[in-house]
């Protein structure tokens, strides 16, 4: 312990420290103001130890704080707070028939949001955030619809899948008729000929004319002899120019060779039958609902 | 700059701090007093009646002439209405506020600093307070320096009790801006307002004792920018409160009957400094401490009265009369200068554009978001539609009715979902916003005379009532093959 040393220019004692020989320093004490904010805020710390949670404990605990807060708690409030203010428009939603929810004007923006909130998250993965659709996933803003687009038959759909596995899915397929050997390939390719003269593209008048009959043999049961489709059985309307898995020639042998045959998840048992029901509505209301 | 008021003196000489030395302001008495306790009066008034006054606004809107209404995003003041968006009016406010106290400290000074700053307001309010418990300066004086008998304690305790008081009115007065004052009121006696209230009303009761009663000039000094921006504003001939050196040097003791020959009018009596809130002698000149609150030129003029000398040895005057060569008569003030007159331009300019802004404000907003996702959806038939999502803004208090219709786009529909019929009348509800999922449809005929992969049309928004419209730029867009 060095003895207390009064620096002669200042007047002030020094810490007793000596760096390179004679470099000082002065000690200072710190300002009272600065002191006292210090004292105040080791107070202000054990008061916050009482009310607030702060110290964990040996049996793996922590102490709760005499305010019983917590962070995890007043999100949960939030929570029940919005499914509170909610509630009145599921109830509303479960009460009316789904074809009506888009009337009632004053259910439409809540279904516009809540809807788009649903889709976003769930169908956006493959059939992108705005329902526009890609190859393989239908787009639910245009007029053309494999299963039906009235809001009940969307409802079903959206409940129960297609070839989901679900005991009630829309379950029919196409077959695969150059996989099992129903087509020869040059059968195939006539066929896809005929299919685009449907809608005025065909390339071969030959080719179609031999297609034609195939068609009529093996396509007429669902697509319908004038190949404008069936949705109970979810055939494309073939003579319209929106395909689902491309309308070039190719793209059609390959669907008369392998049948497709996409999967739509069911949502039964992951979605309450309320967000259902409003995603039914949300998705009529893209504008190509019938 | 150089000279200071004592504790600056004190820390000069200590070589950098030293603690505040107390100041005693005396009592003034003469113009600039009562004028200041007229700004006082009516600025205090105006802080704690604003938000009383009421306004009637119809139905479902509140009824305060003045309020910031932050839980609805909306400012009132009087016939005004200001929304969330356009809170460039209060920007522009502030610009016309900052050029009005830059044209002010060029003219006459810090004018702001010695009448109508809060700062100075309510310190002007506590030393007064302080005055009726404990006298004036002398008398305070002494009492600091007694030892603490129960007439110490009772008059101290008075003092800080009246402050608290004071302040507690402050903070109280503040939250009334912010919601309707009658309904928070009744909310703060009862235990029912907002905890942000009571929040708010605690900062401003500790910040208003804290800074008016207890740091008072420091706050000043050491605080505020504004000194230290100050001098850039004044210029040779801006009129501020001014010890006339040439008339009052030298400056001695004077005997009734002596003459006045070979010295100077300053008899030296300090009264100019004893009534100083700052705590500085003007004396000493120009200075940094000094709020120009002109309070030693009451002071002065007293004296100089009573010792039968002209008034105004302090006064407002300027650099230019201050240093001139003699000092015979008085140069005409030079009101307007470059710097006046750029300042006045600016507020000018200022002011053209919010009015002009203001008055082409319409009470109804539209705007227009195309769908991203599908950007176009073709259609069975070989149409073409593009989703849009209207949103429609109601300012006004009333329903407004309007159609929505295509312009410059042949041979389309609009279709707006949620309602039947090709030109549906929809209600827009009152001080609100509604979105509008709308489809525009080309048919397969029309889609040829389309202008290549994206063609411009606008919305026309149709007042159903009076036939006003508000248009709206749009895109029609489609495949770039066609």
């Amino acid at each position: 312990m060095a003895t207390k040393e009064i620096d002669s220019v200042t007047g002030v004692e020094t810490t007793g420290h000596i760096w390179d020989g004679d470099l000082k320093e002065l000690n200072k004490p710190l300002p009272r103001w600065w002191l006292y904010v210090l004292y105040a805020t080791i107070v202000w710390a054990i008061g916050y130890w009482i009310v607030y949670p702060a110290w964990p404990t040996l049996n793996d605990t922590y102490t709760k704080g005499v305010f019983d807060y917590s962070q995890r708690g007043e999100v949960d409030k939030e929570v029940a707070a919005a499914k509170a203010a909610q509630s009145k428009y599921f109830e509303l939603i479960a009460a009316t028939p789904v074809a009506d929810i888009e009337k009632n004007q004053e259910l439409l923006p809540f279904v516009q949001a809540g809807g788009a909130a649903v889709f976003g998250d769930k169908c956006g993965p493959c059939h992108g955030k705005g329902g526009g659709g890609a190859v393989g996933y239908p787009n639910l803003n245009d007029d053309d619809w494999l299963w039906g687009g009235t809001p009940e038959a969307i409802q079903q759909t959206i409940t129960h899948g297609i070839r989901s596995g679900d005991p009630e899915a829309r379950d029919m397929a196409m077959p695969r008729f150059g996989i099992d050997g129903v087509l020869k390939p040059a059968e195939i390719v006539d066929t896809a000929q005929f299919v685009l003269s449907l809608s005025g593209h065909s390339t071969d008048p030959a080719a179609v004319e031999r297609g034609k009959k195939i068609f009529a043999d093996n396509c007429t049961a669902c697509h319908g002899e004038d190949g404008k489709g069936n949705q109970e059985v979810g055939a494309p309307n073939l003579t319209d120019g929106i395909w689902l898995y491309g309308g070039k020639l190719a793209d059609i042998e390959k669907s008369i060779e392998t049948g497709r045959g996409g999967v739509m998840p069911y949502w039964t048992g992951r979605l309450d039958p309320v967000t259902i029901k409003m995603l039914a509505a949300y998705v009529h209301s893209l504008g190509g609902g019938k | 700059m150089n000279m200071m008021n004592r504790t600056s003196e004190l820390a000069a000489e200590a070589g950098g701090y030293a603690g505040r030395q107390k100041i005693y302001p005396k009592l003034a008495h003469g113009t600039f007093r009562k004028l200041k306790w007229g700004v006082m009066i009516l600025t205090l008034g105006i802080y704690y009646l604003l938000p009383w006054i009421r306004w009637d606004r119809g139905p479902n809107l509140p009824d305060q002439a003045f309020l910031l209404d932050f839980a609805h995003q909306r400012l009132f003041f009087g016939p005004i209405e200001i929304w969330a968006q356009e809170l460039y009016y209060i920007t522009g406010l502030l610009i016309l506020s900052a050029l009005g106290l830059f044209l002010v400290t060029a003219l006459a000074g810090r004018v702001w600093c010695g009448y109508a700053c809060p700062q100075t307001v309510w310190t002007d309010l506590m030393v007064a307070v302080e005055r009726i418990w404990q006298g004036d300066r002398n008398a305070r004086m002494r009492l600091d320096s007694a030892p603490w008998t129960f007439e110490k304690v009772w008059k101290k305790a008075g003092t800080h009790i009246s402050w608290l008081l004071i302040a507690l009115a402050t903070g109280g007065a503040l939250v009334f801006y912010f919601r309707d004052a009658p309904t928070l009121a009744h909310e703060l006696m009862t235990g029912d307002a907002p905890a942000v209230a009571y929040v708010f009303l605690g900062v401003f009761t500790g910040t208003t004792y804290l800074l008016g009663g207890l740091a008072r000039e420091q706050v000043c000094i050491y605080m505020c920018p504004w000194p230290r921006i100050q001098s850039a504003m004044f210029d040779q001939d801006s009129l501020l409160v001014t010890y006339r050196d040439w008339r009052g040097e030298p400056r001695g003791a004077h005997k009734k009957g002596q003459t006045w020959e070979g010295r100077g009018d300053c008899v030296d009596c300090t009264a100019c400094v004893t009534v100083c809130p700052m705590g500085i002698d003007i004396r000493n000149g120009s200075q940094l401490e000094c709020i120009q609150c002109a309070l030693c030129i009451d002071a002065c003029d007293d004296i100089m009265r009573k010792v039968g000398r002209p008034e105004g040895l302090i006064a407002y005057d300027t650099f230019r009369n201050l240093e001139a060569p003699t000092h015979d008569k008085r140069m005409p003030l030079r009101l307007i200068r470059p710097r006046t007159l750029l300042y006045s331009a600016l507020m000018l300019l200022v002011a053209g554009v919010m009015v002009t802004a203001w008055l082409h404000r319409g009470t109804m907003e539209v705007n227009v978001l195309h769908d991203r996702n599908p950007v176009y959806v073709q259609l069975s038939d070989g149409s073409l539609r593009n989703g849009f999502v209207v949103k429609v803004l109601n300012k006004e208090h009333d329903v407004r009715r309007v159609r929505l219709e295509l312009d410059g786009l042949e041979g389309a529909q609009i279709q707006v979902v949620g309602f039947s019929g090709e030109q549906p009348v929809i209600d827009i509800v009152p001080d609100n916003l509604r979105a509008l999922k709308v489809l525009v449809t080309v048919s397969a005929a029309a889609r040829d005379k389309l202008a290549g992969a994206s063609t411009g049309f606008r919305f026309a928004i149709v007042d159903a009532v009076d036939g006003t419209v508000m248009y709206h730029k749009a895109m029609f867009l489609g495949p770039n093959n066609d």
